[in-house]
């Protein structure tokens, strides 16, 4: 099982979090900034296990971790996963994220926290491994998309034109946003 | 109406997203908190309106807000309204922030199952999928009980989407609904085989997760999933199966074999790392559970080890493997020695410590130095704390394992103590001391070294606490001033290490230790007093040493530590007392040294437990009245003024209970000594023992070995282990020359035939290696009070009798199904005998494993055979049926008897109704509804000479009385031309003995059951038995379900435990014609009844 699902980036600012047992908020945030500090102290040439922070799990947990550009994803699972196993399982996910973002980069997880969401309930559900096709998760995700669309669309045009509208009597309205907006590389891996 | 819909869509204009959220929040870096308070104000305003666009995009923005930590449980209700939109975009982002913050005890909960149960039927196979997800994460006992059948239905969905969806989500509803497990468990089968890929991982993964829980259950699945490892090409699908197989194989060895070939060939045929080491780790599980054929697979781990070591990021997990290896084929693991070794080197923590944990297993006495001198370099390199304190108690482990089994020279030990105190800031200061104390007091050659060494660390102190945050290691000066002032007679210079142990600064260290300084200071003064007596020029000396004492020890009388102020305060009165006979020239160094005679000698933790508790004394009762609830009521009686001296009398009167005189005591003491000397069950001190606590020195009794000093014992200067390893070498080297010349001369006296004697050993083995010291085992067994005295292996009992009556002796010695089909057809040609007793087990007679090989705090597993006895009167009106009976005993209070029919007669015999009269203590188990004098109907009936059997169930309270229950067999008797009613009166004899298990007992756990002292005493005498002892106790054996814990010579102990779980114990000695039996029982009343029993068995025989 997955108990947990984290990706932070490398100042520890959470971009998604996605818990399979209940914590409460604050423990929740505790949770983020040991593992972040366990993860970040670590090297990129070393291995990707870490074994048990205090906070989540115990002796039977590991933490998984791959590092991407300026993103952490971090799955911390019990002693029934296979480490490689999930190892795998990130890539496979960071890939889609990948395809359904084309070039996905911090930026993208920023502001769409919900539809990085969506791609991850293909994935994972309730801490078990759904699918690890990735041609299937994609299909499956554009075709939701798609049916939102055809609804009218959560952020469909006439709420864009409002958006504009509204923007153009907000002076203060950044006109470039000046994060790393560097492209998660997602390099060639074994395929899963 | 329309202006309202126009006025929300412009209100909507202004409102945010989630996008404009995020980006105002970047934007307020300063003032984050107060930008987001703000921004849950205006969610509150949006989440108030009517419009379902307005509140799913509020929703949404909470989901962001949580996240960034902010409890968003108090728009619970509105989450559910978005839920239940009709629109798949805002359901699905209901579906989410519910996933996010709802858990069980949301209230609101409950208002949701019928709206997902509505989803869940949804004709939309997103709505549905969308309601399975959000489900998968707050789902509650009350949800899975309510939509388990919904949830069931859709496993059979004609989308596999949502198909594997349903099959992932049951292993949630099995855990908050156990019961549906059994109903879904076929189909949830049956999905390991759908088309469908995805369907079938899920199904897989649930019954992975399952089989994790309880692995035997699912062993049944085997050949299914072992189609699928060899057909699927899923690598996650695989990985899961592979790893269940590793949790299945240690329960069915047979698993294993099959598995190797199939996991080989995915081994050198699979290009995922991943796959590759699931089935690496399965293999050696496999090997594991084999622990066969190793030499052949061995080289495919080591293989794909060194496949592993290549990639960094592997490092980790061949380790880990290894691990697993080294438990049960540690030499396999020790030719990785260096790449191991290499490991410690690693920059990553994790692997080190992986590393670390595997060289404890690793060391022998061969490598031991050069391991800890790796470590010990790597001691000087850590940075960290934590991990250089993990090396340092890994360092001691690995030494000390096994009572210091791979250390061949202590002085090397010791000097490896001494450097780790150089280490800063450690927290096992303590660990350390242990260390040294044990071996000074254990190693009797080494403490000449030891106390040169303490003394020199003494001296240095002022290194260990120079700073006052290395305050762990200071510890260590406790052990070395004890160290020192114990064996004093070692040291050189006692004065020198006395000075240092008085100097000012040890005030700073923490009482503990300066009492320890304080006492053994006095220790050295005695030495010091003896050394310089007597000579005259040397008086001055011992003066100066008693005015030096003077001079320092008030600094510790001051001290606020009472220990230390305490002893000091003593000590100082002596001095100055000895000071004044000095100045008379009194000698009184004889007399000083007197103080500290004989030595202190380590006591095993367990040592008390040897000490037996003295008859009738019961540890848990108060003695004196226990002080509780009279006090409060004291206080609360005294409050009111007037009462007390009320209270006072009634106190006066009552009974001093702690006031016995002398003479009192010493009688009974002598009654109790007298007692003890007659009973058997008292483990007296042998004499020697005894002989050395009167002496009050126990010392020269502990075996100690002598030691072949090969070694000079002596370093110069500081210790420097790395000497050692190079002393330990020469050493070995000489050894093995040694050895060479013996062989050579002996190979020169046999001739030809020393030639075939393993030639040249090549590396030197393990048993060359000599240690250099001893170590006193002392950990058990130390203060030899007495151990049981029997230890004669059981599988030595053997008895010259036909093959039959062994296997009655001892049933548990033999599968007892073939004596009771042996005993069978005896019985029956035994027409009519009274008494049977019949061991009767179907199948659990495998089970009663060999004696000794259980236990005794496990469940036993209980061969259920224990014969009932049934007296039939014969009835006079017809050809009698025959019963055998047979007992089976279930558990405390059920019992179930086993009765034979036969029909002797030569007509039909049915309708047989079998009725007992209940008693108060013993029932027959009737069905429901059935009034308590009903009988209970035979089913079945009996045609001429046709035997069956039927059973019944009793339930028994009272197991410590032997009863009789009288019954009726009522049954029709039908010849050809009538049939008759009849009657058949019997009696069924519950006897004590019926109440016994034959139970395998250890000869130590038996004498724990002895000195526990629970057990009540009794015995029995038995004149003019004449038959040979192995016949007694085979008797005692088969009649009364005792096994045979040992046996020497004429006297032989016994075990069986009632199906209540009382334990009884015997002793059966016996002497020309007597025979005595002494037993315990926790029951006296049981025990009673059972040794008439055993009086019976033999007076009629």
């Amino acid at each position: 099982m997955i108990k947990a699902i984290l990706i932070f980036n490398n100042h520890g600012k959470p971009r998604l979090i996605r818990f399979y047992e209940y914590f409460a908020e604050d423990v929740q945030q505790q949770i983020i900034r040991e593992t972040f500090h366990l993860v970040s102290k670590r090297d990129d040439n070393v291995c990707n296990f870490l074994e048990g922070g205090s906070l989540i799990g115990g002796s039977d947990y590991k933490l998984i971790y791959r590092h991407y550009a300026t993103l952490y994803f971090v799955f911390c699972v019990d002693s029934s996963e296979s480490e490689l196993g999930i190892l795998d399982l990130i890539q496979v996910f960071v890939e889609t994220l990948d395809k359904c973002f084309e070039n996905v980069c911090e930026l993208d997880l920023i502001f769409h926290m919900d539809k990085v969401h969506f791609i991850l309930q293909e994935v994972v559900m309730g801490g078990m491994v759904l699918e690890t096709n990735m041609n299937e998760i994609v299909g499956q995700v554009e075709l939701q998309n798609r049916m939102e669309k055809s609804e009218g669309g959560f952020s469909a045009a006439p709420a864009r034109a409002v958006s504009a509208v509204k923007n153009i009597n907000l002076p203060e309205m950044p006109r470039n946003i000046n994060i790393g907006d560097i492209n998660i590389k997602v390099p060639s891996l074994s395929p899963f | 109406m329309a202006l309202k819909i126009v006025k929300g869509s412009i209100d909507r204009m202004f409102d945010k997203n989630l996008q404009d959220l995020v980006r105002g929040i970047r934007n307020h870096k300063e003032d984050e908190a107060k930008y987001i308070s703000t921004c849950i104000d205006e969610i509150k305003q949006e989440l108030k309106q009517d419009n379902i666009a307005v509140k799913a995009n509020a929703v949404c923005k909470l989901t962001y807000l949580q996240m960034l930590g902010y409890d968003v449980s108090w728009a619970a209700f509105n989450i559910v309204e978005v839920m239940s939109s009709s629109k798949f975009t805002y359901k699905r982002i209901g579906y989410l922030a519910a996933s996010q913050c709802f858990h069980e005890s949301t209230d609101v909960i409950m208002l949701t199952t019928n709206q997902i149960r509505k989803d869940l039927s949804s004709p939309n196979q997103y709505d549905t999928g969308v309601a399975l997800t959000g489900l998968s994460c707050f789902v509650t006992p009350d949800l899975a009980r309510d939509l388990a059948n919904d949830i069931m239905t859709l496993m059979s969905h004609t989308k596999p989407y949502i198909r594997k969806k349903a099959v992932l989500i049951m292993y949630k509803v099995f855990l908050k609904y156990p019961e549906s497990l059994r109903p879904a468990f076929p189909r949830l089968k049956e999905k390991l085989e759908d088309p469908d890929p995805g369907v079938q991982s899920a199904a897989v993964n649930v019954i992975c997760e399952l089989a994790r829980r309880n692995p035997k259950n699912y062993l049944s699945l085997a050949p299914l999933f072992f189609k699928l490892m060899t057909s699927s090409t899923n690598n996650w699908v695989l990985i899961k199966i592979i790893k269940l197989f590793g949790a299945l194989t240690p329960l069915e060895p047979r698993l294993g074999k099959k598995l190797i070939e199939p996991l080989t060939n995915l081994i050198h045929s699979t290009s995922a790392m991943s796959l590759l080491y699931e089935c690496v780790n399965t293999v050696i599980a496999v090997l594991i559970s084999l622990s066969s054929g190793m030499p052949n697979h061995s080289a495919s781990i080591q293989v794909s080890f060194s496949r592993h070591a290549h990639t960094f990021s592997l490092k980790y997990l061949g380790l880990l493997a290894m691990s697993k290896i080294l438990k049960t084929h540690p030499k396999s693991v020790q030719s990785h020695k260096d790449l191991i070794l290499q490991c410690l080197d690693d920059k990553d923590e994790s692997i080190r410590l992986r590393a670390l944990d595997l060289l404890y297993g690793m060391v022998s006495k061969k490598n031991l130095m050069e391991i800890v001198k790796k470590l010990m370099l790597h001691v000087d390199k850590a940075e960290g704390t934590t991990y250089r304190d993990e090396l340092l108690t890994k360092i001691i482990d690995i030494c000390s394992q096994s009572n210091y089994q791979y250390i061949t020279n202590f002085e090397w030990y010791i000097s490896i103590l001494v450097e780790l105190t150089r280490l800063e800031g450690t927290r096992h200061g303590h660990l350390i001391a242990s260390q040294m104390l044990d071996v000074a007091i254990r190693v009797k050659a080494i403490r000449a070294f030891a106390v040169a060494q303490m003394a020199t660390l003494l001296d240095n102190a002022h290194l260990l606490t120079g700073n006052t945050q290395r305050n762990g290691i200071c510890e260590v000066l406790y052990a070395a001033a004890w160290i020192c002032g114990e064996f004093s007679e070692h040291l050189e210079e006692p004065m020198v290490t006395l000075e240092a142990m008085l100097r000012p600064k040890v005030a700073t260290l923490p009482g503990h230790i300066q009492a320890v300084y304080v006492q053994n200071a006095a220790k050295l003064f005695a030495t010091v007093l003896r050394g310089h007596e007597g000579v005259p020029a040397d008086s001055m000396v011992a003066q100066e040493t008693s005015q030096l004492l003077i001079d320092r020890l008030p600094l510790f009388v001051q001290s606020s530590n009472l220990e230390v102020q305490e002893r000091a305060s003593c000590i100082l009165q002596l001095v100055k007392y000895i000071q004044k006979l000095q100045q008379k020239d009194v000698e009184v160094a004889e007399e000083v040294t007197a103080l500290f005679a004989g030595e202190l000698n380590p006591v095993a933790p367990k040592a008390q437990k040897k000490v037996p508790v003295p008859e009738g004394l019961d540890l848990d009762v108060w003695i004196n009245e226990p002080p509780s609830g009279s006090e409060s009521e004291d206080e609360g009686r005294k409050s009111k003024g007037k009462a007390v001296f009320a209270k006072e009398e009634s106190r006066h009167t009552k009974p001093r209970y702690t006031e016995v005189d002398e003479k009192e005591l010493a009688k009974r003491r002598e009654v109790r000594k007298a007692e003890q000397a007659n009973n058997p069950f008292y483990i007296k001190a042998s004499p020697s023992s005894q002989k050395v606590r009167r002496d009050g020195v126990g010392v020269e009794h502990i075996p100690v070995v002598q030691i072949d000093l090969s070694v000079p014992l002596k370093v110069p200067g500081m210790p420097m282990s790395d000497q050692y390893v190079k002393l330990e070498e020469e050493r070995r080297e000489r050894n093995k020359a040694d050895k060479k010349k013996k062989k050579d001369k002996k190979k020169r006296e046999k001739g030809e035939k020393g030639r075939r004697r393993r030639g040249d050993s090549g590396p030197e083995s393990e048993e060359d290696i000599t240690p250099a010291h001893m170590v006193d085992i002392v950990t058990e067994e130390m203060p030899e009070v007495g151990i049981y005295t029997w230890s004669l292996p059981h599988w030595t009992f053997s008895l010259p009798l036909s093959e039959s009556t062994a296997r009655h002796l001892n049933p548990c010695l033999f599968p007892s199904q073939k004596s009771s089909t042996h005993k069978k057809k005896k019985q029956k040609k035994e027409k009519k005998k009274k008494k049977h007793h019949h061991n009767h087990s179907d199948g659990a007679g495998d089970e009663s494993v060999q004696n000794g090989t259980v236990e005794e705090e496990e469940p036993l597993p209980v061969s259920n055979q224990s014969p009932f006895t049934l007296s039939i009167n014969p009835c006079p009106l017809c050809q009698i049926p025959v019963c055998d009976i047979q007992g089976n005993l279930q558990d405390g209070s059920q019992v179930v008897v086993s009765v034979i029919f036969e029909n002797k007669c030569d007509s039909f015999i049915k309708s047989m109704e079998f009725n007992v009269l209940d008693s108060l203590n013993s029932k027959l188990q009737r069905p429901d509804g059935a009034g308590p004098h009903d009988g209970l109907i035979v089913p079945f009936q009996l045609p001429p000479g046709i035997s069956n059997e039927a059973r019944f169930i009793f339930s028994v309270q009272n197991i410590v009385m032997p009863q009789k229950l009288k019954g009726t067999l009522t049954f029709i008797v039908k010849t050809d031309d009538s049939s008759t009613h009849e009657k058949l009166d019997f009696k069924l004899h519950f006897t004590c003995t019926s109440y016994l298990i034959t139970t395998p007992c250890y000869s130590d756990a038996y004498s724990k059951l002895l000195e526990s002292g629970d057990l009540k005493g009794c015995s029995l005498k038995l004149e003019g038995v004449n038959q040979p002892f192995h016949h007694l106790l085979a008797r005692i054996c088969f009649h009364h379900h005792f096994s045979v814990v040992e046996r020497i010579d004429s006297c032989a102990s016994m075990y069986s435990r009632s199906i209540q779980g009382h334990h009884m114990c015997l002793l059966v000695k016996t002497a020309d014609q007597t025979v005595s039996i002494d037993a315990k029982c926790d029951e006296p009343g049981l025990l009673g009844n059972v040794l008439d029993e055993i009086k019976l068995t033999f007076s009629q025989c």
